[in-house]
This record gives C-alpha cells, sequence and structure tokens, in this order.
C-alpha cells in the first residue's frame, strides 16, 4: 500500500475543508480526486504532499507516517495547476533543479534530463524560457520537473483546467500511457467527471469536505453510494414524485411506490441510456416529442418533451437513430427501462430497479 | 510600395506629432540649446573649465554619493518591499504610504530636518557626533540626504512584482526539496533583479540632480562637500556662465551613459521576462 489517509480532517478557522476522510492508494494506482470546487479534494492532495498540515489524522506514505516530515523530505512530485515553472530558468534547468538539490552527479542530472526531454517530447526546446513555450508544453515541463527525481508518488493539481478542449483530450491520453510505462503512484484532482472516469484506475469522490464514494469508474457510475454521487457523476434525469393511489407520479410518468406509503415523496432518477424510443406510437407506454437531437459524434442526445411540457434527455447511437428514420419534431412513443429512486422521505437511496438490465454504453460519456 | 498598414485604433498621426513636439520643448531644445552654448567655447577653453580640480571634486562626491545612496535604497529598499507585500502586520498601510513621504516632502525642508537632527546638538547628533559619526556639513550627510530623498524607488518599483509572484512557484521549489534560503537565492532573487536595477537606476538618477536638500545639510565646503550642482550655481552666481555651462555637460553626459549602461544591465537581467 502505497498511500494512506486516516481519519484526516483539515480545519480552516472556522471552515472544515476536509471532514474525517480515510483512503488507501496502492503501489502504482491512478486515482482521481473528483468532486466539485470548494469539496476539499485539493486540500486533501496539498495534505498529501505537506503543503498543508491536517488538523487532525495521519498521513502515510510507503507505511511512514508522514505528519512531521516536512514537504522537502517527502519525496513527491507536485504538478501545478498553473505549472508554477521557474521562469527565469530554461526548460533543462527547470528540470534538473530537483535533482541538483538532491546532489546528483553532474552527468547522472544530464542524462536524466536528456531522458526526461525525450519521453515527454521536448525535444529541440530545452533551452527556451517558459513564457517561449505553448500551454501543453508548459504541463509537460511541469510533469517531467516533479518525476525527475523519481518521486515514490506523483501529485496533480487538476493537470488540464488551463489547456484548451483538444489539447485537453491529448494530455488525458498521453498521461494514462505515461502512469501505464511508468507505473508510479498517481493521484490528481479533477472537478471535471469525465476526466475521472477516463483516466482513473479508482475515484475518490468528496462533496464539501466529506468523502462521498471510493470505487472503479464503473462502480461509481453503475452503484452510486448516494444522491450526490449518482447525480455528480454523469447524467441523469432526476424526477420529484408523490406516491398517489400506490404509484408514484409525476406528470404522466408513473413508477411503482414499491411499499413507499401514500403520500410519500420519491426522487427518481435515470440514465439517459434507460429511456428507449421507438418510432411506433403504440410500441411504448408514453409519448413526447422529439424536440432536438445534439450531435455528439457517434452519439447523440436526445430531448424528448412530453404533452405535459416535462422534458427527458436520452440517447441513442447514430445507426439507431437513422433506422429508427427520426428527426427533430417527429412524435415517438418511449419507455423507462430502469430507474433509482434517489431520495425519499426516509433518505435512503434504494438499489436500481430494473426490468430488463442493460450494460450502459461507454462509460463516461457525458451524454 | 508597403500597404498602408491597418489599425483598429485611429490617431498615430496626431499623437505621434504631440508626443513628439512634447518631448522636442521638454527635453531635445533644452539640452540642444545647452550643447549649441557649449560649441562657443574652444575645446581646450572647455576642458579647462570642466576639469579644475574642484569641479573633478564635485563629481567625485556627486557620483560617489549618489552611488552609494543608491546601492543602500537598492538593499534597504528591496527589505522594505519585501516586508511590505509578504506579510500582514498592524500599521502596514500606514508605512506603506510613509514610503511616498520623500517624493511629497520639499527637499529643502527634508534637508534642514536632516541637517539638524545630525547637527553637533542635534537630536542624533548629540550621541553620534561623540562617537565620531558625523552626520551633517560631511560626505556621510551628502550620502544620508541622497538616500533619503531615492527611497521610494525601489520599493515602489519592486512591489507589484513581488503582489504577482506566485506563491505556487516556491511551492514547488519546496515539493523538490528546495529549503527557504535556496528558494530565495535561485528562484526569488533572481526574478526580483530586474526591477531593482530599474529602482536603483530611478534612485541614482535622483540622486544625481537632487540640489535642494544637499544645500543644507553639506555645508558646501568647497573640495569636500561641494556637490555638482551647487557648484553650477556657484560659476552662475559668479556670472561665469562657460564654466557653468562646461560643468552642466559632463553632468549631462555621465547621466547620459549612465543611463545606457544600466538599460543593458536591466535588458541583461530581464532576458528570461516575456520581449
Amino acid at each position: 500500500m502505497s498511500i494512506e489517509i486516516r481519519n484526516v480532517t483539515k480545519q480552516f478557522g472556522e471552515v472544515t475543508a476536509v471532514n474525517r476522510v480515510s483512503f488507501t492508494v496502492s503501489d502504482g494506482e491512478l486515482v482521481g480526486l473528483l468532486g466539485p470546487s470548494g469539496g476539499g479534494k485539493t486540500t486533501v492532495l496539498r495534505m498529501i504532499a505537506g503543503l498543508e498540515m491536517p488538523t487532525e489524522g495521519d498521513i502515510f506514505i510507503r507505511g511512514q507516517r508522514m505528519n512531521d516530515v516536512p514537504v522537502q523530505q517527502r519525496n513527491i512530485g507536485f504538478v501545478f495547476q498553473s505549472y508554477a515553472l521557474f521562469k527565469n530558468m530554461n526548460v533543462a534547468r527547470n528540470i534538473a533543479f530537483g535533482l541538483k538539490i538532491k546532489k546528483w552527479k553532474k552527468a547522472d542530472i544530464e542524462a536524466r534530463v536528456a531522458e526526461l526531454i525525450e519521453l515527454f517530447g521536448l525535444t529541440g526546446l530545452e533551452k527556451r524560457y517558459p513564457h517561449q513555450l505553448s500551454g501543453g508544453q508548459r504541463q509537460r515541463v511541469a510533469i517531467a520537473r516533479a518525476l525527475a527525481p523519481k518521486p515514490s508518488v506523483l501529485l496533480l493539481d487538476e493537470p488540464f483546467g488551463a489547456v484548451d478542449a483538444k489539447i485537453r483530450q491529448e494530455l488525458r491520453e498521453w498521461l494514462v500511457t505515461l502512469h501505464h510505462e511508468l507505473n508510479v503512484t498517481t493521484i490528481f484532482v479533477t472537478h471535471d467527471q469525465e476526466e475521472a472516469m477516463e483516466v482513473s484506475n479508482r475515484i475518490v469522490i468528496f462533496s464539501r469536505g466529506n468523502l462521498e464514494q471510493i470505487g472503479t469508474p464503473r462502480e461509481v457510475y453503475e452503484q452510486p453510494a448516494n444522491e450526490f454521487v449518482a447525480r455528480f457523476v454523469g447524467v441523469m434525469n432526476v424526477l420529484d414524485t408523490e406516491v398517489r393511489g400506490g404509484i408514484a407520479r409525476i406528470h404522466e410518468l408513473e413508477f411503482p411506490s414499491n411499499g413507499h406509503p401514500e403520500g410519500s415523496r420519491l426522487r427518481i432518477g435515470f440514465r439517459p441510456y434507460a429511456v428507449q424510443i421507438s418510432n411506433d406510437l403504440s410500441l411504448l407506454p408514453y409519448r413526447a416529442v422529439l424536440r432536438h437531437t445534439f450531435f455528439l459524434g457517434i452519439m447523440l442526445r436526445l430531448e424528448l418533451e412530453l404533452p405535459s411540457g416535462l422534458i427527458l434527455r436520452s440517447r441513442m447511437t447514430k445507426e439507431e437513430y437513422a433506422q429508427l428514420g427520426l428527426e427533430d419534431g417527429r412524435e415517438v412513443s418511449f419507455q423507462i427501462k430502469n430507474y433509482r429512486i434517489l431520495a425519499s422521505e426516509n433518505a435512503k437511496l434504494a438499489p436500481e430497479m430494473e426490468s430488463h438490465y442493460q450494460p450502459p454504453p461507454t462509460i463516461g460519456e457525458n451524454i | 510600395m508597403a500597404e498602408k498598414k491597418f489599425n483598429a485604433l485611429p490617431g498615430f498621426g496626431l499623437t505621434m506629432g504631440f508626443t513628439l513636439f512634447y518631448l522636442s520643448a521638454l527635453v531635445i531644445i533644452p539640452i540642444g540649446g545647452l550643447v549649441v552654448r557649449t560649441l562657443g567655447i574652444s575645446w581646450s577653453e572647455f576642458w579647462h573649465l570642466a576639469t579644475t580640480e574642484r569641479a573633478l571634486a564635485a563629481y567625485k562626491l556627486t557620483f560617489g554619493a549618489s552611488l552609494v545612496a543608491a546601492l543602500a535604497n537598492a538593499i534597504f529598499g528591496t527589505l522594505l518591499a519585501w516586508v511590505l507585500t509578504r506579510y500582514d502586520f498592524p500599521g502596514r498601510r500606514f508605512i506603506d504610504a510613509m514610503v511616498d513621504f520623500p517624493f511629497a516632502l520639499p527637499t529643502a525642508v527634508a534637508g534642514l530636518t536632516l541637517a539638524n537632527l545630525f547637527a553637533a546638538n542635534g537630536w542624533l547628533g548629540k550621541w553620534l557626533v561623540p562617537m565620531g559619526i558625523k552626520g551633517a556639513f560631511t560626505p556621510l550627510g551628502v550620502m544620508i540626504a541622497l538616500t533619503f530623498v531615492g527611497m521610494p524607488f525601489v520599493v515602489r518599483t519592486l512591489q507589484p512584482v513581488l503582489e504577482n509572484f506566485e506563491r505556487e512557484v516556491e511551492e514547488a521549489a519546496a515539493t523538490l526539496g528546495a529549503g527557504r534560503l535556496r528558494t530565495f537565492v535561485t528562484i526569488i532573487a533572481p526574478t526580483l533583479l530586474p526591477p531593482v536595477i530599474t529602482g536603483f537606476a530611478l534612485a541614482f538618477a535622483r540622486a544625481i540632480g537632487e540640489y535642494g536638500s544637499i544645500v543644507f545639510i553639506s555645508g558646501n565646503l568647497p573640495f569636500k562637500t561641494e556637490i555638482a550642482p551647487q557648484l553650477i550655481v556657484m560659476r552662475l552666481e559668479e556670472y561665469d556662465y562657460a564654466g557653468a555651462i562646461a560643468l552642466a555637460v559632463v553632468l549631462l553626459i555621465f547621466s547620459f551613459a549612465l543611463l545606457a549602461v544600466i538599460n543593458v544591465l536591466e535588458q541583461w537581467a530581464s532576458k528570461f521576462i516575456k520581449g
């Protein structure tokens, strides 16, 4: 086990930024800390690095308690959101900085810098200063600099926050490849669930300083521990219903009450892929008009408007769409294949109700 | 023929015209006039007037004391700017406002105050003079006055740079194993060098031209505590225009050369900054 966070709390004055959080990261894992801003994820990362001290609790790296070890001696690599490159040093000197401090031999430093320059695709840029680099290049220099002294852990704070969408995608793929090659234990922070889903082996989800769930991308998507996780990870249709006559109703839609008493309020959620559409109006129980189709590459997102005005999101592949001969403005019939009671008056998250379970298509695609 | 370049902001002709006029009226014509007047003097006469022993002593004091004052300001101004930007403490805003005091205070008042303070019977002089530190009517007094008037420059040029310095850069150095001293020497100091040089140059230039405060504190003893601007006034009072102009031209050339050297130095120090 590479890193252990045990019952860690961090308070800034009156504010509790992190509230009794515990989790472990195994050797060689790539873990994403996910949550909305202000969730405490960056504070956790900074505590692992030693840039913040926990108010309570312990942090272990490779079995050694780190609370009293200063940041300089923790042997971690940290990549800041702003990259924080040394502006007065060129690329090669930036990368060599940590090695000089560790008093490596000159020849070894040169070899290591050359190796990283090559590995990070920075050949020819050695003599450039940070202001002469593009955003993506700066990012790679920052990661190379952090990795140069061979840290036991690589920590990245919002590593892709400051670059544009295209580069972002490339960098994500590149990080996964890099992690695969180097196999260094890596923890990164992101507020983008799509990014966390795509990159991480496991995801740790935070909200308001609390750890909400830990799991593989698939686990948190398919078995969210609570309403927060269910709504934060992936897209979900969420409806507030009330049980009347043994059935939870909202507008035209009806869901079995599953034993909830008459008059109780249930919050129901279902993923877009659970909304199945047919062009045969008599085939499926509900009717709606296809209000708008969003083309997102191979997957399409559909907005359905029910006669009552309720809007639901669905999705399908381009092939299915063509097969059904759909277009904006067409009337369709639909059903909701599986759903979940997100919250009820007794506030427990019920398991997903399934009629015919189907694995979701591409996990993590934000449709 | 080059095509006329399109510019979203019109008015280049007008604004440039005004700039040239303004610069001419305020800088080029007066300096030009000075140079033209010198042409009326023969070269050997000029050389003779500009290098009298009294003049040489005055140059030495002016440039020497200005250099010492500017260096002192560079060091302590950096410290002051550091404290004012990096730490929050009660009275910070008051101290910050006090930095501009030498700008606002009439220099004659500053000279008078300092002379009083360091005179043998003054508040500080009472203690310092018996110890052999004479702060009034000595070259040391000139240095003190010049340090006083040049104090705000380094602080004010450095403050914005320090305020914009990312905390994360220091944290990055720490995660790579660097201690406080190492971070300061290898990362913070090189970043601060260009603005410190700029502030130093401004303080230096200001000190060379300073007259008002020095008259009171130096005592104006020829060969000992007489600065070059004072000597110019002296020559004018003797109706020795040629002598005054010769001195003025020397000061002008020195100042020009200094500006050029400092510019080169600044460019060297800021080679890593955008541009």
